[in-house]
């Protein structure tokens, strides 16, 4: 699962990365968002977006995307 | 009258805050794994670093058995003060409307701070008057209170914002400088600040006690509220 601040929402995180690439010589990288990946194995993918909803994500301030791999 | 103050694994103000109930009754601890609320009349979720803060602040510790018991007690309409990472379980838990975010200078603040009574019409604020200035301190790195704009206008509109940090004291980058919400029945509160660190002279400032004297006084007689 992708889980990333919503959009919208200040994300000072993203911003300050974003302000930290160009002192290293990265220009050009704009919309830095910072987020987290959680990794896990389920026999069934059903029950992930509820395992989001409720506890992995907080849907008030944040989007999630499930990414299953076989 | 009794308090009970809740015992999360990491959580670190719990004593303070039974110290602060002491002053106006008695006070138990609570522990995370019990639903037992040993007869409380006011519930306190103290601040510290519930389960860690793994994965958010507060969001698993609201799946601890003693907050089935402090949701159903809510429900019934009893008093719940959430402080610091109280505020953030009760908000992870639904109980309070909004969430908290990450503080805008991305920083560990530790300051005193002074914070306006918005609505002095709650169990929590009973014994203070509205425009009150409290001084109490703040320490937290997750305390930037956020509610989408419908929610921020309604809760606005309700009267839900009891506390909110003076001019130039918005250590955190609140939205609308909320330091503490209500819910709509008014019976859980949450704050970023920390009065039970605020009920002694000695220590700079007993503008704490107030909330504290609140609930002790609400238990005492609930229909003055």
């Amino acid at each position: 699962m992708l889980i990333r601040p919503k959009e919208g929402i200040l994300d000072p995180q993203g911003q300050a990365v974003e302000r930290a690439l160009p002192a290293l010589g990265f220009e050009g990288a704009a919309n830095v968002h910072v987020g987290r990946l959680v990794e896990l194995d389920v026999d069934s993918v059903e029950s992930v977006p509820e395992m989001c909803e409720r506890l992995l994500a907080n849907p008030l301030i944040e989007d999630y995307e499930v990414l299953a791999v076989e | 009258m009794k308090f009970g103050v809740v015992r999360f694994p990491g959580s670190c103000d719990e004593v303070d805050a039974v110290l602060a109930c002491e002053q106006q009754g008695e006070a138990e601890i609570l522990w995370h794994g019990d639903r037992d609320l040993k007869g409380a009349d006011v519930v306190v979720v103290p601040g510290g670093f519930s389960y860690g803060d793994y994965l958010r602040v507060g969001a698993i510790a609201q799946f601890s058995p003693v907050m089935d018991a402090v949701a159903e007690f809510a429900r019934a309409g009893g008093p719940v003060l959430g402080i610091c990472n109280g505020f953030q379980v009760l908000c992870e838990a639904g109980l309070l409307p909004g969430a908290l975010l990450p503080n805008v200078e991305l920083r560990f603040v530790c300051r005193q701070v002074d914070v306006e009574v918005a609505n002095a019409d709650t169990p929590f604020t009973r014994q203070c008057a509205e425009g009150d200035v409290l001084s109490i301190p703040v320490k937290h790195t997750t305390g930037r209170y956020y509610a989408p704009e419908t929610t921020l206008a309604e809760i606005e509109e309700r009267g839900q914002v009891v506390l909110r940090y003076a001019e130039d004291y918005n250590p955190n980058g609140s939205a609308n400088g909320i330091a503490g919400v209500c819910n709509a029945e008014r019976n859980v509160m949450g704050l970023m600040p920390h009065p039970e660190h605020a009920v002694d002279p000695l220590t700079g400032s007993a503008d704490g006690a107030c909330l504290f004297a609140s609930l002790a006084a609400h238990a005492a007689e609930p229909a003055a509220a």
